[in-house]
């Protein structure tokens, strides 16, 4: 008994012991590169790296690191070797805060990729605003974020620090309104939410739109995201007459959502935003989801030219995960980051500044470049200039685009 | 279209699931006063038995006709067996303590249950999708069936009139009402309260395996978290019918699950209430139900007046 114990322990050991190695020799690695030059910067990536989102966490986590690595490779900044940390927020604002503490704290961040989720950048934006530190997220959509909460009367920034690449609920509510009436010519509309603030918000900007332009809207409903049966809900859809229902939310609800409408006997496409853009809400509709919508940020990467060379490298990278929905938008964000740093250390004379965080959110605002989904620049409040969305369509058990285009007024 | 009739079916079908629950509640409760609040994870798990067998033990293809009986039988070896193991392990041992030790252990082992399967049954962190029967959805009029809900319509009715018989009539239903009045005297009688106590939690658990079979037709899914507000919809249904009655149980699920989807179909059109209906508010309305009918007859509907044992 003695004797197996101390097997353990010793195997134990050696197993830490041989890991500790193996991180070190990863740091050896970066040592030597940098070598050639001195300095290490480090850019941070906050994301859901375990749990529901984590296939979309992890594809962040890699384009980033994909970045990193090319500007490393090509010595894009001279003397400038940049790593990246991830630290998981499982999707918590709570976890969030946490991470950009641990990142404010650690003066080798000049700046952070992250999170996915918009209420995760809720918590987060102040601590990096106090800090100085830029936050450029790849995925929120919450128009609130960079233009304060009452964006549809008065535009406000509240933080200086935050940019983002996606485009936000405010154009994606009315490209989906505009596509529902006037391509796939549907008049009648059953508008649900889930009363979250991403729901809510995306079901509004649908709404008005969708008057604007001639839709009429013949009854509205909300649900509450933790109970699974919607059979009055979908009785009334039935009942209505609509010949399309909007739904501002996510895919667990979505899914049965759909369902249960079509089981009702409403044989109309649900149409929603990005949070249903996802393989699971095809899954939890079942076969009767063909037809179904759902808009998304951006143009799908693998459509465009400038992202043949992001996939071809990404896969070249060996990564074990996807770079799924935001992987393009990802890593513009780690490039936009990149370029600053870039503009700071040459206008310093080929050194870091002391204020470099300070410097490099000032240089962030300006940045500019051909990137993996366009244009990549901000405008005055920390959104991506590229407006463009892309509508899918659930065809064959997938998710298939139909339509890419930016919303015109 | 008149809308009627169908949502009253929709209230009456979550209404029958709710009570096949309630019961489970209402008999542990009537025989040892213990509010087993683990008894939405039994109904979880036995969603899963189900799922187990049509997943791992049936051969792919097998026709529901088949595969519908057997994945009952699973659903129901499954739940019993965690609620007998759970009365033998988590409840009995504090069955002479004071009622609020058994009513914590409870809770834990709710809590347990659930992230057991999380963690281990594969799959479990998403939902996952559960058989369905084929068949188009039938018409009666204005109302729209579906095949999935045949079942419930059939199952909750049944169980009820089995239920009935095995209180009335047999021996060990006898035993059950006998202990249910005093158990000190039951026992004095010759009637083994120890194995009266499992059948209780034995046969609610079955009624919540019907339950969640009927729930995995109805929704097309499981997931480990499905018997967390199952679970208190049930209990606050067996409160309303009279916790402690068996044909309350029913009753009080019927009433609540008429109540919320009436208020989700109808309460936005009343004047001045535009802003409190709609199925987010389903919830409030079905407890503010339940508060009314608490402050008119505290026992609930169909409970008896009883005085406090000292």
């Amino acid at each position: 008994m003695r004797q197996r114990s101390l097997i353990t322990i010793t195997a134990a050991l050696a197993a830490g012991a041989l890991t500790l190695t193996a991180c070190g020799s990863r740091d050896d690695d970066g040592g030597s590169d940098s070598g050639s030059g001195g300095t290490k910067v480090v850019i941070g990536v906050d994301a859901p790296l375990t749990g529901d989102l984590s296939a979309l966490g992890l594809g962040i986590k890699n384009s980033v690191d994909l970045a990193a690595k090319t500007a490393n490779k090509q010595k894009l900044v001279d003397g400038v070797t940049f790593e990246i940390k991830a630290l998981d927020d499982q999707a918590q604002p709570s976890s969030g805060q946490a991470n950009a503490s641990t990142f404010v704290s650690d003066d080798k961040v000049l700046g952070v990729v992250g999170p996915l989720n918009s209420s995760v950048a809720e918590s987060m934006q102040k601590v990096f605003d106090d800090a100085k530190l830029v936050e450029i997220s790849p995925a929120n959509t919450g128009p609130a974020l960079t233009q304060g909460v009452d964006w549809q009367t008065k535009k406000v920034r509240t933080y200086k620090s935050y940019f983002r690449t996606a485009t936000t609920d405010a154009i994606q509510g009315p490209f989906a309104a505009q596509y529902v009436y006037n391509d796939a010519k549907k008049k009648k509309v059953f508008v649900i939410d889930d009363k979250k603030t991403y729901g809510a918000g995306l079901a509004a900007t649908f709404t008005d739109e969708f008057k604007k332009i001639g839709g009429k809207v013949v009854g509205t409903d909300h649900i509450d995201p933790d109970t699974k049966d919607f059979s009055a809900v979908a009785t009334k859809v039935k009942n209505s007459g609509a010949d399309v229902v909007y739904y501002g939310g996510e895919y667990p609800q979505a899914g049965p959502l759909s369902k249960q409408i079509k089981a009702a006997g409403a044989k109309i496409p649900l149409v929603g935003g990005d949070g249903i853009y996802d393989p699971t809400f095809i899954e939890l509709a079942g076969a009767n989801s063909a037809g179904d919508l759902a808009t998304s940020v951006g143009a799908p990467v693998e459509t465009l030219d400038s992202a043949k060379q992001f996939v071809a490298d990404y896969k070249k990278a060996g990564y074990k995960e996807e770079y799924a929905a935001y992987g393009g938008y990802s890593y513009d964000a780690a490039w936009a980051i990149i370029q600053a740093v870039k503009k700071v250390v040459d206008d310093n004379g080929g050194k870091l500044p002391s204020d470099a965080r300070a410097k490099i959110t000032a240089a962030t605002q300006n940045v500019s470049f051909d990137g993996v989904t366009g244009k990549v620049s901000f405008d005055e409040f920390g959104d991506a200039t590229n407006k463009q969305l892309t509508v899918y369509a659930v065809e064959n058990g997938a998710w298939k685009a139909v339509k890419s285009g930016t919303y015109t007024g | 279209m008149n809308e009627l009739p169908q949502q009253l079916v929709n209230g009456l079908l979550l209404g029958a699931m709710y009570g096949l629950v309630a019961i489970g509640y209402t008999m542990v409760y009537g025989i040892v006063q213990l509010i087993n609040f683990a008894h939405g994870e039994i109904f979880m798990i036995g969603g899963f038995g189900a799922l187990t067998v049509y997943l791992y033990v049936l051969p792919d293809g097998t026709t529901m006709w088949v595969a519908l009986p057997l994945m009952l039988v699973g659903a129901v070896i499954a739940a019993v067996l965690v609620a007998v193991g759970a009365e033998r392990f988590a409840y009995r041992p504090l069955r002479t303590a004071p009622r609020l030790a058994p009513l914590i252990t409870a809770i834990g082992l709710s809590l347990a249950l659930q992230q057991a399967v999380w963690a281990w049954y594969p799959g479990a962190k998403e939902s996952i999708n559960f058989p369905e029967i084929p068949g188009g959805p039938f018409e009666i009029g204005s109302v729209t069936i579906q095949t999935g809900d045949i079942f419930l319509f059939v199952a909750a009715p049944v169980s009820m009139a089995i239920l009935a018989y095995f209180v009335m009539k047999t021996r060990t239903g006898r035993g059950m009402q006998a202990t249910a009045q005093d158990p000190d005297t039951a026992k004095l009688m010759g009637i083994n309260t120890d194995r009266i106590i499992v059948v209780a939690f034995a046969l609610g658990a079955l009624f919540a395996a019907v339950g969640a079979v009927a729930y995995g037709l109805k929704y097309g899914q499981v997931q480990f978290r499905m018997g967390f507000i199952l679970g208190l919809k049930a209990f606050t249904a067996a409160v309303l019918g009279g916790i402690g009655n068996i044909y309350g149980a029913m009753l009080g699920g019927l009433v609540l699950g008429l109540a919320e989807t009436m208020a989700t179909a109808y309460i936005a059109d009343v004047p001045g209430f535009d802003l409190l209906g709609g199925q987010s508010w389903a919830n409030v309305w079905a407890f503010v139900l339940l508060i009314l009918v608490l402050l008119v007859r505290p026992q609930g509907l169909l409970g008896e007046r009883v005085a406090d044992r000292a």
